[in-house]
């Protein structure tokens, strides 16, 4: 199933990649990150003019401050030692800051280079590289940097180094993963074969991928540097006679009892700043892949078409829907006053070719669309009730026992964790609230009904162990299972093989004359709706072009469109079983 | 599955030797200057000499490490330079303690991430947007600030829970689960913080897949859905970040003991690097590379159990 693919003309804003829209764009954009750009600016700038603007020296004692609230003077009060703790303040980051860059220029100068080679050129470069890269992340960093310590003496530069070796895999996996992307890309091949060497093609194509998700790294690993000096300095393993954030928290731990109040100070300097890189990265990360939780569409009964209350009594009655998706700030319509009947025991196609909206039809009847999509105008009738009226358990309810579903690619439609019989007797026994060993019995049966040779077997069976149509037809007996008065099947044989192609739709014709089931077959293919169905609605952008009996259209096509879809049928082609041959292009 | 186990198994055997050896090397590279540290800065050249001899330190550093290699596979990581207490009998002394913490956080961790990560990933909008607000609170807290706020609020102005100390299991369990508060408290907050957005992001996923839809269409119940099949779908990239996650914490202790004065292997390391006792330091380094190595091994072992691709092949 691919995305809805909007028909009036606003179409979904996609998220780009920030290194094309400019790291800088999508910062400002955010008030957030902007906010959190201001505050690091700050925090840089006031610790390189500490000497300007603190009041006092960094280690000047001045007589009976000690342990003192704020006061005149001292805004924020005296440390232990009787030191002017806002002076203090404004000289800690000086450290950090330095052990920062330090941090990242190593993560980058040995992660980034080492990563693109090993994507680039893969073969041994590739596996010992990586396996030192899974080492290094297996280490603890606190107790590396400790025995560095131990070694040399607690120095900044070199050990924050150090922690730069440690975050480095992250930035070689990023290199490594981005470069391996790249490299498989057409255009990339053609560059190569234009003659550019491998230098100028991971300088110009490579480059531009990966500086998006690297800055984002950088954040990241840029807090955790913060966090690990504060660590160290905490435990007097900084430098000395150097003011830091981590000794001032250390001070404060000292006189915890004597002056709780000096907690504060330090402790939410380093909170802001750490969260200010996070919400950098952050914001940057949501422009890189957009992967929100999907905010579910307001649940608004939606306004009725002309006639509310039809007096037709088909088991299905669908009448003037549209369905709608949020883009950018108003709503992209797919769907737009459709419309059409299904009787009892009635095999209607719904024809129409990618992004008609036909997928987007068959869901709104199943309840299925995803979170986000709208059902804005329009009623769904089903056996006399109002569907879009019924409450989401309700329509739980009436899926699985009364509308079944048949979806177009077998192998992602099982769930790879469980048992073809475990996904088979789990709505059986919570639909159908059958017996584990009844449950069974009738699964078996079911898979023998589909014409699986051995029940047994593809009982016990994962997902990974059956070929394709084998799991089309374990769909479709999930599908039947809890005889369904309405099939719906969405491309049933689109993803299949040929021959398998044959197969299914004789099973569904056989299933459907001996259950007298009711179905909706959408396809793009009207030999598939030749086959088997007695009506056909044809779809166009959303819309319903023309309905009506299938050897009335089949003989005497009113609308052009219909006209293209049916002479795109091979010619020579019986419109009766066997099947024609269709595209295994995917569609909406 | 055998051969994927003796493979990882060895991968790890490699990992512990790698590691070892390098930290042997780096703290072993200057014997002169251990023995200056030890003696204090007026010690004569003669008594430096001798102390050299006494640790073994006047011999090549080759032989040195053959020699340590050799008893360290046996079980054996030296002793103390400063007490002589044989290194293996102080880190089994001083396991249970760091384990306790570091085995209570990860527990944590998981069932908090697992709750905030399935929720903000279902319900999405606004719980969504709260629990990546808290995210990054999270990440940004230092653990030791945290600690000190805990320890001022609960221990100091409440009373709640003892500010310092540890109790063994053996002798109360009660005395040893409330010591325990506030410390796994103090270091699983930034481990949820970063494993919530990680399942949030894998529920995320999972619950967009086909076969999401098509179970609905089973007309299963909403919560088999989610708790069932989504997040067993989703666990083997959670459990992932989660063996990442206890590398952290582990190197976390060495913080969080010394604030709240628990006697583990954090403590440990922290004494052994300020007193340049290096036998103490590597051994605890290789003590955390085998724990890791350990959890590691015991994840992909799950990991393989929960993926039928592995465990059925």
């Amino acid at each position: 199933m691919t995305s809805p693919s909007p028909i009036a003309g606003v179409v979904a804003a996609t998220a780009t990649d920030p290194a094309r829209r400019g790291v800088l764009r999508v910062l400002l954009r955010n008030p957030l990150a902007l906010a959190s750009l201001v505050v690091l600016v700050l925090v840089v700038v006031v610790s390189i003019a500490a000497p300007l603007l603190a009041p006092f020296g960094p280690n000047e004692v001045v007589p009976g401050l000690a342990r003192q609230g704020p006061e005149a003077g001292h805004l924020l009060g005296g440390d232990g030692a009787g030191r002017d703790v806002l002076s203090r303040l404004l000289f800690a980051g000086r450290l950090t800051l330095i052990g920062t860059v330090v941090t990242l220029v190593v993560a980058v100068v040995v992660g980034v280079p080492a990563g693109m080679l090993a994507g680039y050129y893969g073969s041994w470069w590739d596996s010992v590289s990586s396996w030192g890269a899974n080492i290094v992340i297996a280490i603890p960093g606190m107790v590396l940097l400790l025995a560095v310590i131990a070694a040399i003496g607690p120095q900044t530069i070199p050990v924050m180094a150090m922690f730069g070796i440690l975050l480095s895999p992250g930035f070689f996996r990023l290199a490594r993963t981005a470069v391996q992307n790249v490299r498989n890309e057409l255009y990339v091949d053609a560059a190569r074969v234009s003659g550019l060497s491998d230098a100028r093609i991971i300088a110009r194509h490579v480059f531009g991928v990966v500086r998006g998700p690297l800055i984002i790294q950088a954040s990241f690993s840029a807090g955790a540097a913060v966090l690990v000096q504060t660590g160290l300095q905490f435990l007097g393993l900084g430098e000395q006679g150097t003011p830091s954030w981590g000794q001032m928290l250390s001070d404060a731990f000292t006189n915890i009892y004597a002056a709780p109040h000096l907690v504060f100070p330090p402790g939410i300097t380093i909170a802001i700043t750490v969260a200010s890189l996070a919400l950098v990265g952050n914001a940057l990360r949501d422009s890189v892949n957009g992967r929100s939780a999907p905010s579910r569409a307001r649940r608004v009964p939606p306004e009725a078409p002309a006639d509310p209350t039809p007096d037709d009594t088909s088991l299905l009655v669908v009448r003037g829907m549209q369905i709608g998706y949020p883009a950018g700030n108003g709503v992209s319509v797919v769907v737009d006053d459709v419309g059409f009947s299904i009787a009892a025991g009635e095999v209607v196609g719904l024809v129409g070719e990618s992004g008609s909206g036909k997928s987007q039809t068959a869901f709104s009847i199943l309840g299925l669309l995803p979170p986000e999509a709208s059902i804005r105008r329009g009623i769904v009738h089903f056996d006399g009730r109002d569907l879009l009226a019924a409450s989401p358990t309700e329509r739980a309810r009436l899926r699985g026992s009364r509308i079944a579903y048949i979806p177009q690619e077998p192998m992602s439609n099982l769930d790879p964790s469980f048992t073809i019989g475990a996904q088979l007797t789990e709505p059986l026994r919570a639909v159908r609230g059958l017996s584990r060993s009844a449950a069974r019995a009738r699964a078996l049966e079911l898979l023998e009904e589909v014409g699986i040779a051995d029940p047994a077997r593809t009982f016990a069976s994962y997902p990974h162990q059956i070929s394709g149509g084998m799991a089309q037809r374990v769909l479709i007996a999930g599908a039947v299972s809890c005889d369904p008065a309405l099939l719906i099947a969405d491309e049933p044989t689109t993803a299949l093989d040929v021959t398998v192609q044959a197969e299914i739709l004789d099973l569904l014709r056989r299933l459907q004359e001996e259950r007298g089931m009711a179905v909706l077959l959408v396809t793009h293919n009207f030999g598939v709706v030749a086959d088997l169905c007695q009506r056909v609605v044809v779809m166009r952008t959303g819309r319903v072009v023309e309905e009506g009996d299938v050897t009335a259209v089949f003989a005497d096509p009113r609308e052009d469109y219909t006209k293209q879809l049916l002479s795109a049928i091979p010619n020579g082609t019986r419109l009766r079983a066997p099947v024609v041959p269709v595209s295994r292009r995917k569609t909406s | 599955m055998l051969t994927y186990l003796v493979r990882r198994l060895l991968a790890g055997v490699v990992m512990v030797w790698v590691i070892a050896t390098a930290t042997f090397f780096l703290l072993n590279a200057n014997g002169t200057n251990v023995a200056r540290t030890l003696l204090g800065e007026n010690a004569t050249d003669e008594q430096i000499a001798a102390k050299l001899a006494e640790l073994g330190l006047d011999r090549d550093i080759f032989t040195r490490y053959v020699d340590w290699l050799q008893h360290a596979i046996r079980g054996d990581l030296g002793s103390s330079w400063l007490t002589f207490q044989p290194v293996t009998d102080a880190l089994l002394d001083r396991l249970p303690v760091t384990l306790s913490l570091a085995v209570a956080a990860v527990v944590v961790t998981g069932v908090v991430s697992v709750l905030l990560g399935v929720f903000a990933a279902y319900r999405g909008g606004w719980i969504d947007r709260a629990v990546q607000i808290v995210g990054i609170a999270g990440f940004a807290m230092p653990g030791v600030w945290l600690a000190l706020i805990l320890v001022l609020a609960f221990a100091i102005t409440l009373g709640w829970f003892p500010a310092t100390g540890y109790v063994p299991f053996a002798r109360s369990a009660d005395g040893w689960a409330l010591a325990l508060v506030l410390p796994v408290t103090a270091i699983s907050v930034s481990s949820v913080a970063s494993t919530a957005q990680q399942v949030r992001g894998a529920m995320i996923d999972t619950l967009s897949q086909d076969y999401v839809r098509t179970l609905r269409s089973r007309g299963l119940p909403e919560r088999s859905i989610v708790l069932k099949h989504a997040l067993r779908n989703a666990a083997p990239a959670g459990l992932t970040v989660l063996s990442l996650e206890f590398i952290s914490l582990l190197g976390s202790t060495v913080v969080i003991e010394r604030i709240f004065a628990l006697p583990g292997i954090g403590s440990m390391v922290l004494d052994a690097t300020v007193g340049g006792d290096s036998p103490q330091v590597i051994g605890v380094v290789v003590m955390m590379v085998l724990v890791v190595v350990v959890v590691n091994l015991a994840i992909d072992l799950l990991n393989g159990w929960l993926n039928p691709k592995v465990r059925v092949a």
